[in-house]
């Protein structure tokens, strides 16, 4: 036991001895942190819009002024010329265009039933979906006003209407910050607490120091151990410090028991660190450990469910997805903090993850060879 | 009067690396107490002996024992008992002195009072007390050296296993490394050491001359000089090279 | 010159002896990209819904039906209980709950109104919004179509989605990967490659030699441009072949454009080696300082344009954005280089800082 000691006592030291380190583990992912959940939304504010309208009637401007009163959309331009508006977009100076054909009124009034034409710029999928379903509501907003305007259709016939209403639970205005602080701090941990670990071991064989040590009598497990601690206390340190600014600085909800997020958060960096360490002991270059681990760790975010939802991934993707450690603790950060969930609920999470630790910690210890 | 104690036990050693033999059924004791000297050119085997002596790497077959372990089967008995120092004086370049020194006291189990104890006397004998609290790095290659071997002996091992200790060091550093290793030969440690400084092998109470793998000679030195009618070490050498 | 040919050679062979590294260095952008390209999207599919529905009529079924037909959602449990929302939200297992209200038909038929509430679990705001809407619009449709014939003056909107028009999260990604892996690699590998020459003390050896410093350190580069390159080329291969990206401009820009980015992040590799002289280091300095920023700051996944402005400007800054826009602009647009030749002055103004900067940087620390 005072074998771990020791090599935690020195690890520590050749931590904190190493003056270019230091702020890269602890202040520029904090740096990060405060600057980078601003950049996490897919909200939608100020959609470049380009006009093209040829009926220039009453009707066609009302529904041009209803786009404008949107806090969606900007209005970038007003254009006589389809073509012309297309070659903006090809620009991309707009994401949007409305194209109101001419005798657009006449022919509402007419026949009844119009078309408008909204062109979208689909490159990024998901924005246009938005883009045009906001589009769309707008549409009928201004649908539903001319027809009541009209007293003689309205008393006519009664339209049934279906009234939605929506409410956003545990996040009513839709803050995103809420969600991505707790979701990017334990990314930043991640990186930091991976890299670390994977660099740790081949490092010693680069330089010739882990001959020393494995001549000595030290067990597998004692080193183990006393490489993984240090890490391990750097990390919650780092994530409570994170957590503590978020709570200062974005204000974010704290609903569940804090508790259950440093438990969870304990074993959950026991995974990563381990999974280091095993890098570490595979590897036989620096250089090779950082791209196996840079490899692992795009795999592991992307997939997270952070930034897109794992339910939109194909099925066996989401099965794959149960090998990644950090879906399991964004998830339970997520429910935790912000939905209040209580241990029952997070429990199948949590033991994947105890699990997960056991079997990876093994490995590395098993991998870890003092003889060649 | 009693025959003294084999310390070291080696037979039949073979380790191949794919087709290439690095050793070759090497046979040989090392008795208690004596500095045994394993001497070739870079390449002829010796690292490779001496990795497998230490638990390092595995051999390919034979039967060996370190202080009356086995090294098969009582592994970490036998590093209790042994010191080695390579030929990258294996300490933390961003440690100090003090700090290299209880690390490896401490990883040996050794109590901190007698880490402390022991630090403070190595140091003095050194005398590199000025030099506690200076990081490995900023110190002269020499005393890194000297501090390597010392803290290699740190848990009063029986054989202390020594990797081409003095490469790169100036002759007169190399002299009172020798010195040190004298020292502690009389004291009861067991040296074993490997050079390719042929005036090295002088030094030790027996020579073993390895060439391509196999041990071509293991004497006294001054039986091989008699033997090969030469007056020093390196016309033995020269002369066990061409022979082959 | 014959001189300096030789040490590329040298370096060239150190690197391809590597096969360890080299399987690595082509294996990890291929698997990734294949592995992203079907997995990652923004897109929403089967997202899981709860419904509450105590009314139990044709009009509701016909509701969830819509809703559930719709490829978007897929029915996770019926509630029997509007309070089991909050149950099953907190346990995770469903991001929407849709809440009818009583007697829903009937209410319609004789009021003309009745209410549905929808519920989204905001504790992952993006999602929530974008199920909220699309969930609201199918209702909507619904709604015109049970109104169609009786209602009077429509407008229909007529959707184009262009240059995308399956929506798909591929046309995205592949861009931002090939930024995102480019990045990476090419700045990971050139500042490892010489702070290990420095670690080693090897690179006392080189300048020493009759080699100057600059081609040193071309020398050292040069072999790293041209696995970028191989990386480039392969992603685009599997993007197009593999998930139908089309390069719709010229093959040739693209190339080219792929070419100078790939010597931008080497001299932003240059640059990083020159600050540092411990491996460890560079690594700490690449992968915590450039790969979230460019995951986030680039547009590979996250809009620029929704982002604060202060975001917006750092986004400027950085040299991801701007290749991003090009290979998009090329590939799904078809433009030339009469379109993007702005941001190809970006780059190029970048490459050409780092590489100022790190000269500085080496030539202090050799006076």
């Amino acid at each position: 036991m005072r074998t771990i000691l020791y090599i935690i006592q020195k690890e520590f030291l050749q931590v904190f001895r190493n003056r270019a380190m230091l702020p890269i583990i602890f202040i520029l992912p904090i740096v990060q942190l405060i600057i980078l959940v601003n950049a996490a939304t897919f909200e939608m504010k100020h959609i470049r819009l380009s006009v093209v309208d040829l009926d220039l009637s009453s009707t066609s401007r009302g529904l041009i002024s209803k786009f404008e009163g949107s806090p969606f959309y900007q209005i970038k331009q007003f254009s006589f010329s389809y073509h012309e508006a297309e070659n903006q977009m090809q620009h991309g100076k707009v994401d949007m265009i409305l194209n109101i054909p001419r005798g657009f009124e006449k022919k509402l009034l007419i026949e009844n039933c119009v078309k408008v034409q909204f062109i979208v710029n689909a490159i990024n999928g998901a924005s246009a979906g938005l883009c045009n379903a906001y589009a769309t509501m707008i549409l009928m907003d201004y649908n539903r006003q001319i027809i009541a305007e009209n007293k003689t259709i309205s008393a006519m016939v009664l339209p049934q209407n279906i009234l939605t209403d929506y409410s956003y639970w545990y996040n009513p205005k839709l803050n995103y910050k809420t969600y991505m602080v707790p979701g990017i701090l334990v990314l930043l941990v991640t990186i930091i607490g991976l890299l670390l670990s994977g660099m740790n071991i081949v490092r010693e064989k680069e330089i010739g120091t882990i001959e020393q040590i494995n001549v000595t009598p030290i067990n597998k497990i004692q080193f183990i151990a006393g490489k993984l601690t240090p890490f391990w206390i750097i990390a919650i340190f780092e994530l409570a410090f994170g957590l503590s600014l978020g709570k200062l600085i974005f204000n974010i909800p704290m609903e569940g028991n804090l508790w259950l997020i440093f438990i969870s958060a304990a074993v959950y960096l026991f995974v990563i660190l381990s999974f280091g360490l095993l890098i570490s002991t595979v590897t036989n270059t620096q250089q090779q450990a950082m791209l196996v681990s840079f490899f692992f760790m795009v795999v592991f975010i992307l997939m997270s469910g952070l930034f897109t939802s794992i339910e939109s991934m194909p099925q066996w993707a989401q099965t794959l997805d149960k090998l990644n450690p950090l879906m399991y603790f964004i998830r339970i950060m997520r429910m935790v903090l912000l939905k209040g969930s209580g241990f029952n609920d997070i429990s199948r999470h949590f033991w994947a993850l105890v699990i997960y630790a056991a079997g990876i910690l093994t490995l590395a210890v098993w991998r870890y060879r003092k003889v060649a | 009067m009693r025959e003294p104690e084999n310390i070291i036990v080696v037979k039949d050693l073979v380790k191949k690396f794919g087709d290439f033999v690095a050793n070759d059924h090497l046979t040989f004791e090392v008795r208690k107490g004596e500095i045994f000297g394993f001497l070739g050119a870079n390449g002829a085997g010796k690292t490779t002996a001496i990795k497998i002596l230490c638990g390092l790497w595995y051999p390919t077959s034979g039967k060996m024992s370190v202080a009356g372990y086995d090294i098969y089967t009582q592994r970490e008995k036998v590093k209790r008992n042994i010191g080695y120092m390579s030929q990258k004086f294996s300490l933390y370049d961003d440690l100090t002195v003090f700090e290299n020194i209880r690390f490896y006291g401490g990883i040996y189990g050794l109590k901190k009072k007698a880490i402390n104890e022991r630090a403070w006397s190595l140091m003095k004998r050194l005398d590199l007390e000025d030099a506690r609290d200076k990081l490995i790095r900023d110190i002269p290659l020499g005393w890194k050296q000297k501090l390597a071997f010392s803290v290699a002996l740190l848990h009063n091992p029986k054989v202390v296993f020594l990797d081409e200790p003095t490469g790169g060091v100036d002759p007169i550093t190399r002299r009172q490394f020798w010195n040190m290793i004298y020292e502690s030969a009389r004291s009861g440690i067991t040296v074993f050491v490997t050079t390719h400084y042929m005036d090295e092998a002088e030094y030790c109470d027996r020579v073993s001359i390895m060439v391509d793998g196999r041990i071509a000679a293991l004497d006294t030195p001054e039986n091989l000089k008699q033997q090969f009618h030469s007056a020093t070490m390196n016309d033995v050498f020269i002369q066990l090279v061409r022979s082959k | 010159m014959n001189r300096f040919w030789a040490f590329v050679t040298k370096e060239f062979y150190h690197i391809i002896r590597d096969y360890r590294t080299l399987l690595i260095l082509f294996g990890l952008p291929a698997i990734q990209l294949l592995l992203f390209g079907y997995v990652i999207t923004n897109e929403i599919k089967d997202a899981k819904i709860a419904i509450y529905d105590p009314s139990k009529d044709v009009v509701t079924r016909k509701i969830s039906d819509k809703i559930l037909s719709s490829g978007y959602f897929i029915l996770e449990r019926n509630l029997s209980h509007v309070s089991e929302a909050g149950d099953a939200f907190r346990y995770g297992e469903v991001n929407l709950v849709l809440v009818y209200e009583p007697d829903f038909a009937q209410k319609l038929e004789k009021t003309g109104k009745a209410h549905i509430q929808i519920i989204g679990d905001a504790s992952d705001p993006n999602t929530a919004n974008m199920l909220v809407n699309y969930a609201s619009g199918i209702i909507n449709n619904y709604l015109i179509s049970i109104n169609s014939e009786k209602l009077p003056y429509q407008i229909i909107p007529e959707v184009r989605m262009m240059y995308n028009g399956e929506l798909k999260g591929v046309f995205m990604f592949v861009p931002g990967l090939m930024a995102m892996l480019l990045t990476l690699i090419s700045a990971l590998m050139t500042s490892l490659a010489i702070t290990k020459e420095k670690e080693l003390g090897t690179m006392e050896l080189l300048l020493v030699s009759p080699l100057r410093p600059g081609q040193i350190i071309i020398g050292k580069v040069f072999p790293y441009v041209f696995l970028a390159f191989i990386d480039a080329i392969i992603i685009i291969i599997i993007g197009n072949t593999v998930f139908g990206v089309p390069v719709r401009g010229s093959v040739f820009l693209l190339l080219a454009e792929s070419l100078l980015y790939i010597c931008m992040a080497l001299s932003l590799g240059i640059l990083i080696s020159s600050i540092t002289s411990s491996q460890q280091i560079a690594m700490m300095i690449s992968l915590v300082a450039l790969m979230l920023p460019t995951i986030l700051l680039s547009g590979f996944i996250f809009p620029i344009e929704n982002m604060p402005w202060i975001l917006q400007v750092l986004c400027y800054m950085m040299p991801p954005k701007y290749f991003i826009s090009i290979i998009k602009s090329i590939m799904l647009q078809g433009n030339s280089l009469v379109f993007v030749w702005k941001e190809t002055l970006v780059v190029i103004g970048f490459t050409t800082v780092f590489l100022v900067m790190s000269v500085k940087k080496f030539n202090v620390r050799l006076a």
